[in-house]
Protein backbone atom coordinates (compact mmCIF):
# COMPACT_ATOMS: atom_id res chain seq x y z
CA UNK A 1 0.00 0.00 0.00
CA UNK A 2 1.47 3.38 -0.91
CA UNK A 3 1.65 6.31 1.51
CA UNK A 4 -0.86 8.17 -0.60
CA UNK A 5 -3.69 5.70 -0.03
CA UNK A 6 -3.04 5.81 3.70
CA UNK A 7 -3.44 9.58 3.66
CA UNK A 8 -6.59 9.40 1.58
CA UNK A 9 -8.05 6.82 3.92
CA UNK A 10 -7.13 8.79 6.98
CA UNK A 11 -8.80 11.86 5.49
CA UNK A 12 -11.90 9.81 4.76
CA UNK A 13 -11.93 8.61 8.35
CA UNK A 14 -11.42 5.00 7.35
CA UNK A 15 -9.33 2.92 9.78
CA UNK A 16 -6.31 1.45 8.03
CA UNK A 17 -7.13 -2.23 7.73
CA UNK A 18 -4.22 -4.65 8.06
CA UNK A 19 -2.44 -5.22 4.80
CA UNK A 20 -3.70 -8.16 2.85
CA UNK A 21 -0.42 -9.94 3.35
CA UNK A 22 -0.16 -9.50 7.08
CA UNK A 23 -1.92 -11.10 9.97
CA UNK A 24 -3.86 -8.96 12.40
CA UNK A 25 -1.71 -7.87 15.37
CA UNK A 26 -3.64 -10.21 17.69
CA UNK A 27 -2.87 -13.28 15.55
CA UNK A 28 0.70 -12.11 15.05
CA UNK A 29 1.44 -11.74 18.75
CA UNK A 30 -0.39 -14.97 19.54
CA UNK A 31 1.86 -16.84 17.09
CA UNK A 32 4.96 -15.11 18.46
CA UNK A 33 4.06 -16.01 22.03
CA UNK A 34 3.40 -19.67 21.22
CA UNK A 35 6.71 -19.87 19.34
CA UNK A 36 8.57 -18.13 22.16
CA UNK A 37 6.90 -20.39 24.72
CA UNK A 38 8.11 -23.42 22.78
CA UNK A 39 11.65 -21.97 22.64
CA UNK A 40 11.52 -21.16 26.34
CA UNK A 41 10.62 -24.75 27.32
CA UNK A 42 12.79 -26.52 24.77
CA UNK A 43 15.81 -24.22 24.44
CA UNK A 44 16.27 -21.74 27.26
CA UNK A 45 15.12 -23.81 30.25
CA UNK A 46 17.26 -26.88 29.41
CA UNK A 47 20.28 -24.61 28.91
CA UNK A 48 19.77 -22.60 32.09
CA UNK A 49 19.04 -25.79 34.04
CA UNK A 50 22.48 -27.25 33.16
CA UNK A 51 24.27 -24.36 34.84
CA UNK A 52 21.83 -24.02 37.72
CA UNK A 53 22.17 -27.71 38.62
CA UNK A 54 25.93 -27.68 38.13
CA UNK A 55 26.26 -24.85 40.65
CA UNK A 56 23.53 -26.14 42.99
CA UNK A 57 26.11 -26.91 45.68
CA UNK A 58 28.25 -23.88 45.02
CA UNK A 59 31.42 -23.11 43.15
CA UNK A 60 33.67 -25.06 45.46
CA UNK A 61 31.77 -28.31 44.87
CA UNK A 62 31.71 -27.49 41.14
CA UNK A 63 35.49 -27.18 40.90
CA UNK A 64 36.00 -30.21 43.14
CA UNK A 65 33.75 -32.28 40.81
CA UNK A 66 35.80 -31.26 37.80
CA UNK A 67 39.08 -31.86 39.60
CA UNK A 68 38.04 -35.40 40.56
CA UNK A 69 40.68 -37.73 39.00
CA UNK A 70 38.13 -39.70 36.93
CA UNK A 71 36.40 -36.58 35.60
CA UNK A 72 39.75 -34.96 34.84
CA UNK A 73 40.85 -38.11 32.99
CA UNK A 74 37.59 -38.02 31.02
CA UNK A 75 38.22 -34.39 30.03
CA UNK A 76 41.74 -35.26 28.86
CA UNK A 77 40.53 -38.31 26.91
CA UNK A 78 37.82 -36.27 25.17
CA UNK A 79 40.39 -33.64 24.15
CA UNK A 80 42.72 -36.39 22.91
CA UNK A 81 40.00 -38.09 20.85
CA UNK A 82 38.96 -34.78 19.27
CA UNK A 83 42.62 -33.89 18.59
CA UNK A 84 43.03 -37.13 16.60
CA UNK A 85 39.60 -37.23 14.96
CA UNK A 86 39.25 -33.67 13.70
CA UNK A 87 42.58 -33.48 11.77
CA UNK A 88 41.91 -36.89 10.19
CA UNK A 89 38.50 -35.78 8.96
CA UNK A 90 39.90 -32.41 7.82
CA UNK A 91 42.49 -34.12 5.61
CA UNK A 92 39.80 -36.45 4.28
CA UNK A 93 37.36 -33.58 3.76
CA UNK A 94 39.91 -31.54 1.80
CA UNK A 95 40.90 -34.52 -0.36
CA UNK A 96 37.31 -35.57 -1.03
CA UNK A 97 36.17 -32.02 -1.79
CA UNK A 98 39.11 -31.46 -4.17
CA UNK A 99 38.36 -34.66 -6.09
CA UNK A 100 34.59 -34.11 -6.15
CA UNK A 101 34.42 -30.36 -6.75
CA UNK A 102 37.28 -29.85 -9.21
CA UNK A 103 36.90 -32.90 -11.45
CA UNK A 104 34.21 -34.67 -13.43
CA UNK A 105 33.93 -38.42 -13.09
CA UNK A 106 31.39 -41.18 -13.14
CA UNK A 107 29.73 -42.21 -9.89
CA UNK A 108 30.16 -38.80 -8.26
CA UNK A 109 26.68 -38.75 -6.76
CA UNK A 110 27.16 -42.30 -5.46
CA UNK A 111 30.40 -41.19 -3.78
CA UNK A 112 28.61 -38.24 -2.14
CA UNK A 113 25.87 -40.57 -0.91
CA UNK A 114 28.46 -42.93 0.58
CA UNK A 115 30.21 -40.04 2.34
CA UNK A 116 26.86 -39.02 3.90
CA UNK A 117 26.11 -42.59 4.96
CA UNK A 118 27.28 -42.31 8.61
CA UNK A 119 24.63 -39.61 9.21
CA UNK A 120 21.81 -42.08 8.62
CA UNK A 121 23.13 -44.75 10.98
CA UNK A 122 22.09 -44.91 14.61
CA UNK A 123 25.14 -44.23 16.82
CA UNK A 124 24.63 -47.54 18.61
CA UNK A 125 24.67 -49.41 15.28
CA UNK A 126 27.85 -47.52 14.33
CA UNK A 127 29.52 -48.72 17.52
CA UNK A 128 28.24 -52.25 16.91
CA UNK A 129 29.95 -52.29 13.49
CA UNK A 130 33.33 -51.82 15.13
CA UNK A 131 32.58 -54.44 17.78
CA UNK A 132 31.73 -56.87 14.96
CA UNK A 133 35.09 -56.12 13.30
CA UNK A 134 37.44 -55.85 16.26
CA UNK A 135 35.64 -57.39 19.26
CA UNK A 136 36.83 -60.65 20.77
CA UNK A 137 34.21 -62.59 18.76
CA UNK A 138 34.74 -60.30 15.76
CA UNK A 139 36.50 -60.82 12.42
CA UNK A 140 39.91 -59.62 13.57
CA UNK A 141 39.36 -60.40 17.27
CA UNK A 142 41.51 -63.55 17.46
CA UNK A 143 44.35 -62.02 15.48
CA UNK A 144 44.36 -58.84 17.58
CA UNK A 145 44.25 -60.88 20.78
CA UNK A 146 47.16 -63.05 19.63
CA UNK A 147 49.22 -59.94 18.95
CA UNK A 148 48.19 -58.33 22.22
CA UNK A 149 46.48 -55.44 20.47
CA UNK A 150 43.29 -54.00 21.85
CA UNK A 151 40.91 -51.80 19.87
CA UNK A 152 37.51 -52.44 21.45
CA UNK A 153 37.28 -51.35 25.10
CA UNK A 154 40.33 -49.17 24.45
CA UNK A 155 41.16 -45.73 23.08
CA UNK A 156 41.63 -46.82 19.40
CA UNK A 157 38.05 -48.10 19.31
CA UNK A 158 36.76 -44.81 20.72
CA UNK A 159 38.71 -42.90 18.06
CA UNK A 160 37.41 -45.18 15.26
CA UNK A 161 33.79 -44.85 16.39
CA UNK A 162 34.17 -41.06 16.70
CA UNK A 163 35.77 -40.76 13.25
CA UNK A 164 32.85 -42.75 11.83
CA UNK A 165 30.10 -40.59 13.29
CA UNK A 166 31.88 -37.30 12.42
CA UNK A 167 33.00 -38.54 9.00
CA UNK A 168 30.80 -36.37 6.72
CA UNK A 169 30.97 -32.98 8.51
CA UNK A 170 34.06 -31.35 6.91
CA UNK A 171 33.61 -32.88 3.44
CA UNK A 172 29.96 -31.84 3.38
CA UNK A 173 30.74 -28.18 4.16
CA UNK A 174 33.70 -28.03 1.75
CA UNK A 175 32.20 -29.65 -1.38
CA UNK A 176 29.63 -26.90 -2.16
CA UNK A 177 32.12 -24.12 -1.33
CA UNK A 178 34.80 -25.59 -3.61
CA UNK A 179 32.23 -26.17 -6.36
CA UNK A 180 31.13 -22.55 -6.13
CA UNK A 181 34.66 -21.16 -6.49
CA UNK A 182 35.23 -23.13 -9.69
CA UNK A 183 38.67 -23.93 -11.13
CA UNK A 184 39.62 -20.72 -12.97
CA UNK A 185 41.78 -19.31 -10.18
CA UNK A 186 43.69 -22.56 -9.80
CA UNK A 187 44.18 -22.79 -13.57
CA UNK A 188 45.55 -19.23 -13.54
CA UNK A 189 47.97 -20.03 -10.71
CA UNK A 190 49.20 -23.11 -12.55
CA UNK A 191 49.66 -21.12 -15.76
CA UNK A 192 51.76 -18.60 -13.84
CA UNK A 193 54.09 -21.40 -12.82
CA UNK A 194 52.87 -22.46 -9.38
CA UNK A 195 53.02 -26.15 -8.64
CA UNK A 196 50.09 -28.19 -7.36
CA UNK A 197 50.83 -27.76 -3.65
CA UNK A 198 51.49 -24.03 -3.99
CA UNK A 199 48.21 -23.64 -5.82
CA UNK A 200 46.40 -25.55 -3.09
CA UNK A 201 48.01 -23.62 -0.20
CA UNK A 202 47.88 -20.13 -1.66
CA UNK A 203 44.78 -20.21 -3.86
CA UNK A 204 42.35 -22.96 -2.89
CA UNK A 205 42.76 -23.03 0.88
CA UNK A 206 42.30 -19.25 1.41
CA UNK A 207 39.14 -19.29 -0.70
CA UNK A 208 37.52 -22.09 1.30
CA UNK A 209 38.86 -21.21 4.76
CA UNK A 210 35.52 -20.10 6.24
CA UNK A 211 33.73 -23.18 4.98
CA UNK A 212 36.55 -25.28 6.37
CA UNK A 213 36.32 -23.58 9.77
CA UNK A 214 32.56 -24.15 9.77
CA UNK A 215 33.04 -27.87 9.10
CA UNK A 216 35.78 -28.10 11.74
CA UNK A 217 33.70 -26.60 14.56
CA UNK A 218 30.72 -28.87 13.76
CA UNK A 219 32.99 -31.92 13.53
CA UNK A 220 34.69 -30.97 16.80
CA UNK A 221 31.42 -30.44 18.66
CA UNK A 222 30.14 -33.83 17.59
CA UNK A 223 33.50 -35.54 18.28
CA UNK A 224 33.60 -34.22 21.84
CA UNK A 225 29.93 -34.90 22.48
CA UNK A 226 29.42 -38.31 20.87
CA UNK A 227 27.75 -40.68 23.28
CA UNK A 228 26.03 -43.71 21.69
CA UNK A 229 28.79 -45.03 19.42
CA UNK A 230 31.50 -44.39 22.00
CA UNK A 231 29.41 -45.98 24.75
CA UNK A 232 29.25 -49.26 22.80
CA UNK A 233 33.00 -49.56 22.18
CA UNK A 234 34.36 -47.97 25.35
CA UNK A 235 33.99 -50.69 28.00
CA UNK A 236 33.56 -47.89 30.58
CA UNK A 237 36.90 -48.39 32.36
CA UNK A 238 37.09 -45.51 34.83
CA UNK A 239 40.00 -43.17 34.23
CA UNK A 240 40.96 -44.95 30.99
CA UNK A 241 38.18 -45.27 28.40
CA UNK A 242 35.54 -42.92 29.80
CA UNK A 243 35.01 -39.74 27.77
CA UNK A 244 33.18 -36.69 29.12
CA UNK A 245 29.68 -37.71 27.94
CA UNK A 246 30.23 -41.20 29.40
CA UNK A 247 31.43 -39.65 32.65
CA UNK A 248 28.21 -37.63 32.75
CA UNK A 249 26.22 -40.87 32.48
CA UNK A 250 28.37 -42.62 35.10
CA UNK A 251 27.94 -39.83 37.65
CA UNK A 252 24.21 -39.65 36.90
CA UNK A 253 23.84 -43.40 37.51
CA UNK A 254 25.72 -42.97 40.78
CA UNK A 255 23.08 -40.38 41.81
CA UNK A 256 25.75 -37.67 41.86
CA UNK A 257 23.65 -35.09 40.03
CA UNK A 258 25.69 -31.95 40.74
CA UNK A 259 28.92 -33.63 39.58
CA UNK A 260 27.21 -35.00 36.44
CA UNK A 261 25.95 -31.49 35.68
CA UNK A 262 29.39 -30.01 36.38
CA UNK A 263 30.94 -32.14 33.62
CA UNK A 264 27.85 -31.55 31.46
CA UNK A 265 28.24 -27.78 31.90
CA UNK A 266 31.61 -27.92 30.13
CA UNK A 267 29.96 -29.67 27.19
CA UNK A 268 27.16 -27.08 27.21
CA UNK A 269 29.77 -24.30 27.07
CA UNK A 270 31.33 -26.12 24.11
CA UNK A 271 27.93 -26.15 22.39
CA UNK A 272 27.46 -22.41 23.06
CA UNK A 273 30.93 -21.56 21.72
CA UNK A 274 30.22 -23.69 18.64
CA UNK A 275 26.94 -21.84 18.09
CA UNK A 276 28.60 -18.45 18.56
CA UNK A 277 31.32 -19.19 15.99
CA UNK A 278 28.74 -20.64 13.61
CA UNK A 279 26.53 -17.56 13.90
CA UNK A 280 29.49 -15.21 13.40
CA UNK A 281 30.54 -17.13 10.28
CA UNK A 282 27.01 -16.91 8.89
CA UNK A 283 26.81 -13.17 9.54
CA UNK A 284 30.21 -12.68 7.95
CA UNK A 285 29.08 -14.66 4.93
CA UNK A 286 25.91 -12.59 4.57
CA UNK A 287 27.95 -9.39 4.98
CA UNK A 288 30.50 -10.46 2.33
CA UNK A 289 27.67 -11.40 0.00
CA UNK A 290 26.00 -8.00 0.35
CA UNK A 291 29.33 -6.26 -0.23
CA UNK A 292 30.01 -8.32 -3.33
CA UNK A 293 26.54 -7.51 -4.66
CA UNK A 294 26.98 -3.82 -3.96
CA UNK A 295 30.36 -3.88 -5.71
CA UNK A 296 28.85 -5.72 -8.68
CA UNK A 297 26.12 -3.08 -8.90
CA UNK A 298 28.80 -0.40 -9.12
CA UNK A 299 27.88 1.15 -5.80
CA UNK A 300 30.54 2.02 -3.28
CA UNK A 301 31.07 -0.74 -0.71
CA UNK A 302 29.07 -0.29 2.47
CA UNK A 303 32.09 -0.24 4.72
CA UNK B 1 31.69 -39.18 -28.00
CA UNK B 2 31.07 -36.42 -25.55
CA UNK B 3 33.53 -33.59 -25.56
CA UNK B 4 36.41 -34.33 -23.21
CA UNK B 5 36.87 -31.38 -20.88
CA UNK B 6 40.34 -30.09 -20.49
CA UNK B 7 41.34 -29.92 -16.86
CA UNK B 8 44.90 -29.03 -15.98
CA UNK B 9 44.48 -29.29 -12.22
CA UNK B 10 46.74 -31.88 -10.65
CA UNK B 11 46.05 -34.21 -7.78
CA UNK B 12 42.98 -36.09 -8.93
CA UNK B 13 44.66 -39.47 -8.54
CA UNK B 14 46.08 -38.64 -5.12
CA UNK B 15 42.93 -37.10 -3.59
CA UNK B 16 40.57 -39.62 -5.16
CA UNK B 17 42.77 -42.50 -4.06
CA UNK B 18 42.98 -41.20 -0.51
CA UNK B 19 39.24 -40.53 -0.41
CA UNK B 20 38.41 -44.06 -1.53
CA UNK B 21 40.90 -45.73 0.84
CA UNK B 22 39.74 -43.67 3.83
CA UNK B 23 36.07 -44.17 2.97
CA UNK B 24 36.54 -47.91 2.55
CA UNK B 25 38.54 -48.37 5.74
CA UNK B 26 36.28 -46.35 7.99
CA UNK B 27 32.81 -46.70 6.51
CA UNK B 28 32.52 -49.45 3.91
CA UNK B 29 34.47 -52.17 5.75
CA UNK B 30 32.50 -51.70 9.01
CA UNK B 31 29.26 -51.79 7.01
CA UNK B 32 30.44 -54.88 5.15
CA UNK B 33 31.40 -56.60 8.39
CA UNK B 34 27.94 -56.12 9.82
CA UNK B 35 26.37 -57.27 6.56
CA UNK B 36 28.48 -60.45 6.38
CA UNK B 37 27.74 -61.29 10.00
CA UNK B 38 24.00 -60.81 9.43
CA UNK B 39 24.19 -63.10 6.39
CA UNK B 40 25.71 -65.70 8.71
CA UNK B 41 22.36 -65.90 10.46
CA UNK B 42 19.79 -68.23 8.92
CA UNK B 43 16.52 -66.56 7.93
CA UNK B 44 14.68 -68.40 10.72
CA UNK B 45 17.20 -67.31 13.35
CA UNK B 46 17.14 -63.75 12.09
CA UNK B 47 13.35 -63.63 12.21
CA UNK B 48 13.25 -65.14 15.71
CA UNK B 49 15.87 -62.70 17.06
CA UNK B 50 14.44 -59.64 15.34
CA UNK B 51 10.84 -60.26 16.39
CA UNK B 52 11.02 -61.25 20.06
CA UNK B 53 8.24 -59.71 22.13
CA UNK B 54 10.73 -57.36 23.76
CA UNK B 55 12.05 -56.28 20.35
CA UNK B 56 8.53 -55.69 19.01
CA UNK B 57 7.72 -53.54 22.03
CA UNK B 58 10.95 -51.60 21.46
CA UNK B 59 10.16 -50.98 17.76
CA UNK B 60 6.65 -49.87 18.64
CA UNK B 61 8.00 -47.35 21.13
CA UNK B 62 10.81 -46.16 18.84
CA UNK B 63 8.57 -45.65 15.81
CA UNK B 64 5.57 -44.36 17.76
CA UNK B 65 7.54 -41.86 19.82
CA UNK B 66 9.56 -40.76 16.77
CA UNK B 67 6.34 -40.21 14.83
CA UNK B 68 4.84 -38.18 17.69
CA UNK B 69 8.03 -36.13 18.06
CA UNK B 70 8.33 -35.50 14.31
CA UNK B 71 4.68 -34.39 14.22
CA UNK B 72 5.23 -32.01 17.13
CA UNK B 73 8.29 -30.67 15.29
CA UNK B 74 6.36 -30.26 12.05
CA UNK B 75 3.75 -28.12 13.87
CA UNK B 76 6.00 -26.08 16.17
CA UNK B 77 8.91 -26.02 13.73
CA UNK B 78 6.69 -24.51 11.02
CA UNK B 79 5.31 -21.99 13.49
CA UNK B 80 8.80 -21.07 14.73
CA UNK B 81 10.21 -20.75 11.21
CA UNK B 82 7.24 -18.56 10.22
CA UNK B 83 7.66 -16.30 13.24
CA UNK B 84 11.43 -16.00 12.72
CA UNK B 85 11.12 -15.16 9.00
CA UNK B 86 8.03 -12.97 8.97
CA UNK B 87 8.01 -11.00 12.22
CA UNK B 88 10.33 -8.57 13.96
CA UNK B 89 10.43 -8.87 17.73
CA UNK B 90 12.99 -8.39 20.47
CA UNK B 91 15.35 -11.34 20.77
CA UNK B 92 14.64 -12.66 17.28
CA UNK B 93 18.27 -13.02 16.27
CA UNK B 94 19.14 -14.72 19.55
CA UNK B 95 16.34 -17.26 19.13
CA UNK B 96 17.35 -17.76 15.51
CA UNK B 97 20.90 -18.59 16.59
CA UNK B 98 19.68 -20.81 19.45
CA UNK B 99 17.57 -23.00 17.13
CA UNK B 100 20.73 -25.00 16.38
CA UNK B 101 21.41 -25.51 20.08
CA UNK B 102 19.92 -29.05 20.20
CA UNK B 103 22.19 -29.93 17.28
CA UNK B 104 25.31 -28.55 18.97
CA UNK B 105 24.55 -29.86 22.46
CA UNK B 106 25.89 -33.37 23.17
CA UNK B 107 22.94 -35.73 23.43
CA UNK B 108 23.97 -36.95 26.88
CA UNK B 109 23.72 -33.39 28.22
CA UNK B 110 20.33 -32.94 26.55
CA UNK B 111 19.00 -36.09 28.16
CA UNK B 112 20.45 -35.19 31.55
CA UNK B 113 18.99 -31.68 31.66
CA UNK B 114 15.58 -32.67 30.22
CA UNK B 115 15.14 -35.51 32.70
CA UNK B 116 16.04 -33.17 35.55
CA UNK B 117 13.63 -30.48 34.26
CA UNK B 118 10.68 -32.87 34.09
CA UNK B 119 11.44 -34.91 37.23
CA UNK B 120 9.16 -34.33 40.24
CA UNK B 121 11.52 -31.77 41.80
CA UNK B 122 12.55 -30.14 38.51
CA UNK B 123 11.67 -26.65 37.30
CA UNK B 124 8.87 -27.94 35.06
CA UNK B 125 8.13 -31.18 36.88
CA UNK B 126 7.16 -29.38 40.09
CA UNK B 127 4.21 -27.88 38.18
CA UNK B 128 3.45 -30.77 35.85
CA UNK B 129 3.75 -33.81 38.14
CA UNK B 130 0.97 -32.61 40.52
CA UNK B 131 -1.23 -32.35 37.39
CA UNK B 132 -0.46 -35.98 36.61
CA UNK B 133 1.92 -35.17 33.72
CA UNK B 134 5.03 -37.28 34.21
CA UNK B 135 7.73 -36.18 31.78
CA UNK B 136 10.57 -38.23 33.24
CA UNK B 137 10.93 -42.03 33.03
CA UNK B 138 7.80 -42.38 30.84
CA UNK B 139 6.89 -42.67 27.16
CA UNK B 140 6.13 -38.94 27.24
CA UNK B 141 9.75 -38.41 28.28
CA UNK B 142 10.96 -40.29 25.20
CA UNK B 143 8.79 -38.04 23.01
CA UNK B 144 10.12 -34.92 24.77
CA UNK B 145 13.75 -35.93 24.20
CA UNK B 146 13.12 -36.82 20.55
CA UNK B 147 11.28 -33.53 19.98
CA UNK B 148 14.27 -31.66 21.40
CA UNK B 149 16.85 -33.34 19.16
CA UNK B 150 14.66 -33.10 16.02
CA UNK B 151 13.70 -29.45 16.35
CA UNK B 152 16.48 -27.83 14.25
CA UNK B 153 15.68 -30.06 11.29
CA UNK B 154 12.17 -28.76 10.58
CA UNK B 155 12.98 -25.12 11.34
CA UNK B 156 16.13 -25.06 9.21
CA UNK B 157 14.41 -26.87 6.31
CA UNK B 158 11.54 -24.39 6.29
CA UNK B 159 13.35 -21.09 6.82
CA UNK B 160 14.94 -20.77 3.34
CA UNK B 161 11.68 -21.83 1.68
CA UNK B 162 9.72 -19.21 3.61
CA UNK B 163 12.29 -16.55 2.77
CA UNK B 164 12.05 -17.38 -0.93
CA UNK B 165 8.25 -17.34 -0.91
CA UNK B 166 6.98 -14.58 -3.21
CA UNK B 167 4.86 -12.03 -1.40
CA UNK B 168 3.26 -11.03 -4.71
CA UNK B 169 1.27 -14.27 -4.76
CA UNK B 170 -0.18 -13.48 -1.34
CA UNK B 171 -0.91 -9.92 -2.44
CA UNK B 172 -2.71 -11.29 -5.47
CA UNK B 173 -4.81 -13.57 -3.27
CA UNK B 174 -5.64 -10.65 -0.99
CA UNK B 175 -6.54 -8.45 -3.95
CA UNK B 176 -8.86 -11.17 -5.17
CA UNK B 177 -10.67 -10.97 -1.86
CA UNK B 178 -9.21 -13.90 0.08
CA UNK B 179 -8.95 -13.40 3.81
CA UNK B 180 -5.65 -14.03 5.53
CA UNK B 181 -6.67 -17.50 6.72
CA UNK B 182 -7.88 -18.50 3.26
CA UNK B 183 -4.66 -17.17 1.71
CA UNK B 184 -2.72 -19.28 4.18
CA UNK B 185 -4.60 -22.52 3.65
CA UNK B 186 -5.02 -22.20 -0.13
CA UNK B 187 -1.88 -20.36 -1.22
CA UNK B 188 0.90 -20.52 1.37
CA UNK B 189 0.37 -23.97 2.90
CA UNK B 190 0.47 -25.89 -0.42
CA UNK B 191 3.81 -24.34 -1.38
CA UNK B 192 5.23 -25.07 2.08
CA UNK B 193 3.95 -28.65 2.18
CA UNK B 194 6.96 -30.34 0.52
CA UNK B 195 9.38 -28.55 2.86
CA UNK B 196 7.28 -29.38 5.94
CA UNK B 197 7.19 -33.04 4.87
CA UNK B 198 10.96 -33.06 4.29
CA UNK B 199 11.57 -31.51 7.69
CA UNK B 200 9.19 -34.03 9.24
CA UNK B 201 11.04 -36.92 7.58
CA UNK B 202 14.46 -35.58 8.64
CA UNK B 203 13.32 -35.19 12.25
CA UNK B 204 11.76 -38.65 12.12
CA UNK B 205 14.95 -40.23 10.74
CA UNK B 206 17.02 -38.54 13.42
CA UNK B 207 14.63 -39.71 16.15
CA UNK B 208 14.68 -43.38 15.03
CA UNK B 209 18.40 -43.71 15.68
CA UNK B 210 18.63 -41.38 18.67
CA UNK B 211 20.18 -42.90 21.76
CA UNK B 212 22.01 -40.49 24.09
CA UNK B 213 19.23 -38.11 25.00
CA UNK B 214 16.61 -40.86 25.44
CA UNK B 215 18.48 -43.21 27.77
CA UNK B 216 18.63 -40.53 30.48
CA UNK B 217 14.97 -39.56 30.45
CA UNK B 218 13.21 -42.84 29.60
CA UNK B 219 14.22 -45.08 32.49
CA UNK B 220 14.78 -47.91 29.95
CA UNK B 221 12.21 -50.35 31.33
CA UNK B 222 11.84 -53.41 29.07
CA UNK B 223 8.44 -53.52 27.31
CA UNK B 224 7.61 -50.02 28.57
CA UNK B 225 10.18 -47.32 27.93
CA UNK B 226 12.95 -49.24 26.17
CA UNK B 227 13.85 -47.93 22.69
CA UNK B 228 15.30 -50.18 19.96
CA UNK B 229 18.85 -48.71 20.03
CA UNK B 230 18.96 -49.32 23.80
CA UNK B 231 17.89 -52.94 23.30
CA UNK B 232 20.81 -53.36 20.84
CA UNK B 233 23.08 -51.99 23.55
CA UNK B 234 21.65 -54.42 26.11
CA UNK B 235 22.11 -57.39 23.74
CA UNK B 236 25.77 -56.41 23.36
CA UNK B 237 26.18 -56.15 27.12
CA UNK B 238 24.87 -59.74 27.31
CA UNK B 239 27.41 -60.73 24.59
CA UNK B 240 24.43 -61.73 22.42
CA UNK B 241 26.03 -60.58 19.15
CA UNK B 242 23.48 -62.32 16.92
CA UNK B 243 20.58 -60.64 18.72
CA UNK B 244 22.25 -57.22 18.48
CA UNK B 245 23.04 -57.67 14.78
CA UNK B 246 19.48 -58.77 13.90
CA UNK B 247 18.04 -55.66 15.58
CA UNK B 248 20.66 -53.44 13.98
CA UNK B 249 19.80 -54.75 10.51
CA UNK B 250 16.11 -53.93 11.07
CA UNK B 251 17.02 -50.37 12.12
CA UNK B 252 19.45 -49.96 9.20
CA UNK B 253 16.93 -51.15 6.62
CA UNK B 254 14.39 -48.72 8.00
CA UNK B 255 16.92 -45.85 8.00
CA UNK B 256 17.77 -46.49 4.36
CA UNK B 257 14.13 -46.63 3.30
CA UNK B 258 13.65 -43.31 5.05
CA UNK B 259 16.77 -41.88 3.39
CA UNK B 260 15.35 -42.86 -0.02
CA UNK B 261 12.03 -41.25 0.85
CA UNK B 262 13.79 -38.04 1.93
CA UNK B 263 15.72 -37.89 -1.35
CA UNK B 264 12.49 -38.25 -3.32
CA UNK B 265 10.85 -35.58 -1.17
CA UNK B 266 13.74 -33.19 -1.73
CA UNK B 267 13.50 -33.70 -5.49
CA UNK B 268 9.78 -33.00 -5.28
CA UNK B 269 10.38 -29.90 -3.14
CA UNK B 270 13.04 -28.76 -5.63
CA UNK B 271 10.41 -28.74 -8.38
CA UNK B 272 8.34 -26.28 -6.37
CA UNK B 273 11.24 -23.89 -5.98
CA UNK B 274 12.00 -23.79 -9.69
Amino acid sequence: MSGETVIIRRKAGVKPSPRGTEESPVVKWLLISVALGFCFVFLLLPLANVFAQALARGWRYYWASLADPDSWAAIRLTLLVAAITVPLNVVFGLAAAWAIAKFQFRGKSLLITLIDLPFSVSPVVAGLMFVVLFGLQGFFGRWLDAHNLQIIFAVPGIVLATVFVTFPFVARELIPVMQATGTEQEQAALTLGANGWQTFWHVTLPSVKWGLLYGVILCNARAMGEFGAVSVVSGHIAGQTVTMPLQVEKLYNEYNGPAAFAVASLLAVLALVTLAIKTLLEWKQAHDYRRAQAAAAGEPALR
Amino acid sequence: MTQKRFNALPGFGLTMGFTLVYLSALVLVPFGGLLIRSCGLSWGDFWRLATTDRALAAYRLTFGASLAAATANAVFGTLLAWVLVRYEFPGRRLIDALVDFPFALPTAVAGLTLSSLFAGNGWLGCFLVPLGIHGAYTVLGVVIALTFVGMPFTVRTLQPVLEALEREVEEAAATLGAGRLRTFTNVIAPSLAPAILTGFALAFARAIGEYGSVVFISGNQPFKTEIAPYLIYMRLEEYDYAGAIALAVVLLVFSFLLLGAINLLEQWAGKFEA
